[in-house]
Protein backbone atom coordinates (compact mmCIF):
# COMPACT_ATOMS: atom_id res chain seq x y z
CA UNK A 1 0.00 0.00 0.00
CA UNK A 2 2.61 2.53 1.08
CA UNK A 3 4.98 1.45 -1.68
CA UNK A 4 2.23 2.16 -4.20
CA UNK A 5 1.55 5.62 -2.81
CA UNK A 6 5.27 6.42 -2.64
CA UNK A 7 5.64 5.38 -6.26
CA UNK A 8 2.70 7.56 -7.32
CA UNK A 9 4.11 10.46 -5.28
CA UNK A 10 7.46 9.86 -6.96
CA UNK A 11 5.97 9.86 -10.45
CA UNK A 12 4.05 13.05 -9.65
CA UNK A 13 7.22 14.68 -8.34
CA UNK A 14 9.18 13.62 -11.40
CA UNK A 15 6.46 15.07 -13.63
CA UNK A 16 6.75 18.42 -11.84
CA UNK A 17 10.49 18.37 -12.62
CA UNK A 18 10.26 17.08 -16.16
CA UNK A 19 7.22 18.81 -17.66
CA UNK A 20 8.64 22.26 -18.20
CA UNK A 21 12.21 21.16 -18.96
CA UNK A 22 11.22 18.61 -21.60
CA UNK A 23 8.07 20.04 -23.11
CA UNK A 24 8.57 23.81 -23.22
CA UNK A 25 10.19 25.26 -26.32
CA UNK A 26 11.86 28.65 -26.38
CA UNK A 27 9.30 30.19 -28.71
CA UNK A 28 6.50 29.16 -26.33
CA UNK A 29 7.80 31.58 -23.70
CA UNK A 30 7.44 35.19 -24.78
CA UNK A 31 9.96 37.82 -23.73
CA UNK A 32 7.50 39.23 -21.22
CA UNK A 33 7.05 35.86 -19.56
CA UNK A 34 10.81 35.38 -19.46
CA UNK A 35 11.21 38.71 -17.69
CA UNK A 36 8.72 37.54 -15.08
CA UNK A 37 10.47 34.17 -14.72
CA UNK A 38 13.66 36.02 -13.76
CA UNK A 39 11.91 36.62 -10.43
CA UNK A 40 11.34 32.92 -9.71
CA UNK A 41 14.01 32.55 -6.98
CA UNK A 42 12.74 35.67 -5.18
CA UNK A 43 9.15 34.49 -5.62
CA UNK A 44 9.64 30.90 -4.41
CA UNK A 45 12.26 30.72 -1.66
CA UNK A 46 10.63 33.12 0.83
CA UNK A 47 7.77 30.58 1.05
CA UNK A 48 10.34 28.20 2.54
CA UNK A 49 12.15 30.86 4.59
CA UNK A 50 9.29 32.74 6.27
CA UNK A 51 7.28 29.86 7.79
CA UNK A 52 10.50 28.22 9.04
CA UNK A 53 11.40 31.39 10.92
CA UNK A 54 8.05 32.77 12.05
CA UNK A 55 6.25 29.55 13.03
CA UNK A 56 6.97 27.18 15.92
CA UNK A 57 6.84 23.42 15.48
CA UNK A 58 3.19 23.48 16.54
CA UNK A 59 2.30 26.02 13.85
CA UNK A 60 1.80 29.10 16.05
CA UNK A 61 3.63 32.39 15.51
CA UNK A 62 6.89 32.83 17.42
CA UNK A 63 7.49 35.71 19.85
CA UNK A 64 9.18 38.79 18.41
CA UNK A 65 12.10 37.99 20.75
CA UNK A 66 12.55 34.51 19.25
CA UNK A 67 16.23 33.67 18.62
CA UNK A 68 15.40 32.60 15.06
CA UNK A 69 14.37 36.15 14.15
CA UNK A 70 17.52 37.74 15.54
CA UNK A 71 19.76 35.04 14.03
CA UNK A 72 18.12 35.49 10.62
CA UNK A 73 18.87 39.21 10.70
CA UNK A 74 22.52 38.45 11.50
CA UNK A 75 22.62 35.93 8.63
CA UNK A 76 21.10 38.45 6.21
CA UNK A 77 23.64 41.13 7.15
CA UNK A 78 26.59 38.72 6.99
CA UNK A 79 25.35 37.19 3.74
CA UNK A 80 24.74 40.55 2.14
CA UNK A 81 28.26 41.79 2.75
CA UNK A 82 30.25 38.55 2.56
CA UNK A 83 28.47 37.08 -0.50
CA UNK A 84 29.41 33.74 1.00
CA UNK A 85 26.97 30.88 1.57
CA UNK A 86 28.97 29.19 4.33
CA UNK A 87 29.41 32.47 6.22
CA UNK A 88 25.68 33.16 5.92
CA UNK A 89 24.60 29.77 7.27
CA UNK A 90 27.24 29.59 10.02
CA UNK A 91 26.68 33.15 11.27
CA UNK A 92 22.97 32.40 11.52
CA UNK A 93 23.45 29.09 13.31
CA UNK A 94 26.11 30.38 15.69
CA UNK A 95 24.16 33.48 16.72
CA UNK A 96 21.09 31.22 17.16
CA UNK A 97 23.04 28.91 19.47
CA UNK A 98 24.56 31.78 21.42
CA UNK A 99 21.09 33.15 22.26
CA UNK A 100 19.69 29.69 22.89
CA UNK A 101 22.38 28.45 25.26
CA UNK A 102 23.63 31.54 27.10
CA UNK B 1 35.04 27.91 -22.98
CA UNK B 2 35.00 25.46 -20.07
CA UNK B 3 35.16 21.69 -20.54
CA UNK B 4 32.41 19.36 -19.39
CA UNK B 5 34.56 18.25 -16.49
CA UNK B 6 35.28 21.82 -15.40
CA UNK B 7 31.60 22.72 -15.52
CA UNK B 8 30.64 19.61 -13.57
CA UNK B 9 33.25 20.42 -10.94
CA UNK B 10 32.13 24.05 -10.79
CA UNK B 11 28.58 22.85 -10.13
CA UNK B 12 29.79 20.59 -7.33
CA UNK B 13 31.74 23.42 -5.72
CA UNK B 14 28.92 25.94 -6.10
CA UNK B 15 26.45 23.73 -4.29
CA UNK B 16 28.88 22.29 -1.71
CA UNK B 17 28.29 25.02 0.94
CA UNK B 18 24.61 24.06 1.05
CA UNK B 19 25.60 20.67 2.47
CA UNK B 20 25.65 22.48 5.83
CA UNK B 21 21.87 22.37 5.69
CA UNK B 22 21.20 19.40 3.40
CA UNK B 23 23.09 16.82 5.49
CA UNK B 24 21.46 17.58 8.86
CA UNK B 25 18.08 17.79 7.13
CA UNK B 26 18.64 14.39 5.50
CA UNK B 27 19.56 12.84 8.85
CA UNK B 28 16.45 14.34 10.45
CA UNK B 29 14.32 13.11 7.55
CA UNK B 30 15.58 9.54 7.84
CA UNK B 31 15.32 9.51 11.63
CA UNK B 32 11.75 10.89 11.65
CA UNK B 33 10.61 8.09 9.35
CA UNK B 34 11.90 5.45 11.74
CA UNK B 35 10.53 7.27 14.81
CA UNK B 36 7.10 7.34 13.20
CA UNK B 37 7.33 3.57 12.89
CA UNK B 38 7.78 3.11 9.16
CA UNK B 39 9.67 0.29 7.48
CA UNK B 40 13.31 1.41 6.98
CA UNK B 41 13.30 0.25 3.36
CA UNK B 42 10.22 2.35 2.70
CA UNK B 43 11.75 5.44 4.32
CA UNK B 44 14.91 5.03 2.27
CA UNK B 45 13.02 4.17 -0.92
CA UNK B 46 11.47 7.63 -0.79
CA UNK B 47 14.88 9.26 -1.04
CA UNK B 48 15.35 7.62 -4.42
CA UNK B 49 11.77 7.59 -5.71
CA UNK B 50 10.65 11.04 -4.53
CA UNK B 51 14.02 12.73 -3.77
CA UNK B 52 12.51 15.84 -2.18
CA UNK B 53 13.25 16.57 1.46
CA UNK B 54 10.29 18.56 2.72
CA UNK B 55 7.76 16.49 0.78
CA UNK B 56 9.18 13.23 2.15
CA UNK B 57 8.73 14.40 5.75
CA UNK B 58 5.21 15.70 5.11
CA UNK B 59 4.27 12.44 3.40
CA UNK B 60 5.35 10.33 6.39
CA UNK B 61 3.80 12.68 8.93
CA UNK B 62 0.45 12.68 7.14
CA UNK B 63 0.35 8.89 6.80
CA UNK B 64 1.32 8.30 10.42
CA UNK B 65 -1.25 10.87 11.51
CA UNK B 66 -3.94 8.73 9.90
CA UNK B 67 -4.46 10.74 6.71
CA UNK B 68 -5.47 8.79 3.61
CA UNK B 69 -2.78 8.03 1.06
CA UNK B 70 -4.71 10.17 -1.42
CA UNK B 71 -4.21 13.23 0.81
CA UNK B 72 -0.55 12.34 1.37
CA UNK B 73 0.15 11.89 -2.34
CA UNK B 74 -1.72 15.09 -3.25
CA UNK B 75 0.27 17.04 -0.69
CA UNK B 76 3.55 15.75 -2.13
CA UNK B 77 2.39 16.84 -5.60
CA UNK B 78 1.46 20.30 -4.35
CA UNK B 79 4.68 20.83 -2.38
CA UNK B 80 6.78 19.78 -5.36
CA UNK B 81 4.77 21.77 -7.91
CA UNK B 82 7.32 24.56 -7.38
CA UNK B 83 9.63 22.53 -9.64
CA UNK B 84 7.39 23.56 -12.54
CA UNK B 85 8.67 27.09 -12.04
CA UNK B 86 12.29 25.93 -11.85
CA UNK B 87 11.78 23.91 -15.03
CA UNK B 88 10.31 26.90 -16.85
CA UNK B 89 13.39 28.96 -15.95
CA UNK B 90 15.85 26.19 -16.84
CA UNK B 91 14.13 25.23 -20.11
CA UNK B 92 15.75 28.22 -21.81
CA UNK B 93 19.24 26.94 -21.00
CA UNK B 94 18.56 23.26 -21.63
CA UNK B 95 16.66 23.57 -24.90
CA UNK B 96 19.52 22.29 -27.06
CA UNK B 97 19.59 18.94 -25.27
CA UNK B 98 17.99 15.87 -26.79
CA UNK B 99 14.62 14.79 -25.41
CA UNK B 100 16.16 11.78 -23.64
CA UNK B 101 18.81 13.94 -21.96
CA UNK B 102 16.09 16.33 -20.85
CA UNK B 103 14.17 13.44 -19.32
CA UNK B 104 17.26 12.28 -17.44
CA UNK B 105 18.48 15.65 -16.23
CA UNK B 106 15.01 16.56 -14.94
CA UNK B 107 15.36 14.03 -12.13
CA UNK B 108 18.20 16.13 -10.70
CA UNK B 109 16.32 19.45 -10.50
CA UNK B 110 16.15 20.35 -6.78
CA UNK B 111 15.92 23.64 -4.87
CA UNK B 112 19.56 24.37 -4.04
CA UNK B 113 20.82 22.93 -7.32
CA UNK B 114 18.39 25.04 -9.30
CA UNK B 115 19.34 28.13 -7.28
CA UNK B 116 23.09 27.77 -7.83
CA UNK B 117 22.96 26.56 -11.44
CA UNK B 118 20.50 29.29 -12.39
CA UNK B 119 22.91 31.89 -10.98
CA UNK B 120 25.73 30.37 -12.99
CA UNK B 121 23.64 30.12 -16.17
CA UNK B 122 22.67 33.79 -16.00
CA UNK B 123 26.34 34.80 -15.98
CA UNK B 124 27.59 32.23 -18.53
CA UNK B 125 24.91 31.98 -21.18
CA UNK B 126 27.37 31.20 -23.97
CA UNK B 127 28.96 28.08 -22.48
CA UNK B 128 28.32 25.10 -24.71
CA UNK B 129 27.99 22.38 -22.06
CA UNK B 130 26.06 24.49 -19.55
CA UNK B 131 23.98 21.52 -18.44
CA UNK B 132 27.04 19.87 -16.88
CA UNK B 133 26.85 22.50 -14.17
CA UNK B 134 23.31 21.38 -13.35
CA UNK B 135 24.42 17.74 -13.35
CA UNK B 136 27.20 18.76 -10.96
CA UNK B 137 24.89 20.49 -8.48
CA UNK B 138 22.13 17.89 -8.82
CA UNK B 139 24.28 14.78 -8.47
CA UNK B 140 26.17 16.23 -5.51
CA UNK B 141 22.90 16.93 -3.75
CA UNK B 142 21.62 13.47 -4.70
CA UNK B 143 24.60 11.62 -3.25
CA UNK B 144 24.59 13.65 -0.04
CA UNK B 145 20.85 13.21 0.34
CA UNK B 146 21.11 9.42 -0.05
CA UNK B 147 23.96 9.14 2.44
CA UNK B 148 22.44 11.45 5.02
CA UNK B 149 18.92 9.97 4.97
CA UNK B 150 20.49 6.51 5.19
CA UNK B 151 22.58 7.67 8.15
CA UNK B 152 19.43 8.98 9.85
CA UNK B 153 17.63 5.69 9.25
CA UNK B 154 20.45 3.52 10.58
CA UNK B 155 21.82 5.66 13.40
CA UNK B 156 18.63 7.47 14.43
CA UNK B 157 18.62 11.17 15.19
CA UNK B 158 22.22 11.30 16.39
CA UNK B 159 22.17 15.06 15.84
CA UNK B 160 20.75 16.36 19.12
CA UNK B 161 17.39 18.00 18.56
CA UNK B 162 18.25 20.85 20.97
CA UNK B 163 20.74 22.16 18.40
CA UNK B 164 17.79 23.14 16.23
CA UNK B 165 19.60 22.25 13.01
CA UNK B 166 16.31 22.50 11.14
CA UNK B 167 17.01 26.21 11.26
CA UNK B 168 19.80 25.67 8.71
CA UNK B 169 17.10 25.25 6.03
CA UNK B 170 15.80 28.84 6.03
CA UNK B 171 19.43 30.00 6.36
CA UNK B 172 20.44 28.11 3.22
CA UNK B 173 17.72 29.86 1.24
CA UNK B 174 18.51 33.24 2.79
CA UNK B 175 22.01 32.75 1.40
CA UNK B 176 20.48 32.10 -2.03
CA UNK B 177 18.35 35.26 -2.26
CA UNK B 178 20.24 37.71 -0.04
CA UNK B 179 22.09 39.47 -2.88
CA UNK B 180 18.78 40.31 -4.55
CA UNK B 181 17.87 42.46 -1.54
CA UNK B 182 19.82 45.17 -3.37
CA UNK B 183 16.96 45.51 -5.83
CA UNK B 184 13.77 47.05 -4.56
CA UNK B 185 11.56 45.14 -7.03
CA UNK B 186 12.99 41.85 -5.78
CA UNK B 187 12.45 42.92 -2.18
CA UNK B 188 8.78 43.60 -2.93
CA UNK B 189 8.42 40.21 -4.64
CA UNK B 190 10.11 38.42 -1.72
CA UNK B 191 7.92 40.16 0.86
CA UNK B 192 4.79 39.30 -1.13
CA UNK B 193 5.77 35.66 -1.21
CA UNK B 194 6.92 35.53 2.41
CA UNK B 195 3.90 37.29 3.89
CA UNK B 196 1.43 35.27 1.84
CA UNK B 197 3.16 32.06 2.89
CA UNK B 198 2.41 33.03 6.51
CA UNK B 199 -1.19 33.99 5.72
CA UNK B 200 -1.96 30.85 3.69
CA UNK B 201 0.07 28.48 5.85
CA UNK B 202 -3.03 26.63 7.04
CA UNK B 203 -4.48 26.12 3.56
CA UNK B 204 -5.10 22.42 2.79
CA UNK B 205 -2.49 20.23 1.04
CA UNK B 206 0.30 22.72 1.85
CA UNK B 207 -1.02 24.90 -0.94
CA UNK B 208 0.80 27.92 0.51
CA UNK B 209 3.97 26.60 -1.13
CA UNK B 210 2.59 27.35 -4.58
CA UNK B 211 -0.04 30.05 -3.90
CA UNK B 212 2.59 32.44 -2.52
CA UNK B 213 4.98 32.18 -5.50
CA UNK B 214 2.10 32.68 -7.92
CA UNK B 215 0.96 35.82 -6.08
CA UNK B 216 4.55 37.03 -5.95
CA UNK B 217 5.00 36.48 -9.70
CA UNK B 218 1.79 38.40 -10.41
CA UNK B 219 3.24 41.29 -8.39
CA UNK B 220 6.49 40.89 -10.38
CA UNK B 221 4.55 41.16 -13.64
CA UNK B 222 2.83 44.33 -12.40
CA UNK B 223 6.17 45.81 -11.32
CA UNK B 224 7.62 45.14 -14.77
CA UNK B 225 4.73 46.99 -16.30
CA UNK B 226 5.35 50.00 -14.04
CA UNK B 227 9.03 50.02 -14.92
CA UNK B 228 8.31 50.48 -18.61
Amino acid sequence: MSWISITIAGILTYLTRMTMVALVKREMLGDKLKDVLAYVPSAVFPAIIFPAIFFNDNGSYVEISDPKIFASIIAIVVGYFSRNVIATILSGLISYWIILFF
Amino acid sequence: MLSKKQLYFKGMMDVAPHMLSVIPFGIICGAIGIELGFDPYLVYGMSIIIFGGASQIVFLQLLSGGASSLIAVTSVGVINSRHLLYGAVLSEYLEKLSFIKKLLISYLVVDQGFAESNKFFKRNKTEEYLHYHLIGTGSTLWVCWQISTLAGIILGSFVPEELGLKFAIPLTFIAVVVQDLKKIDHVIVMLTCGISSLLFFDAPFKLYIIISPILALIIAALLLRFKK
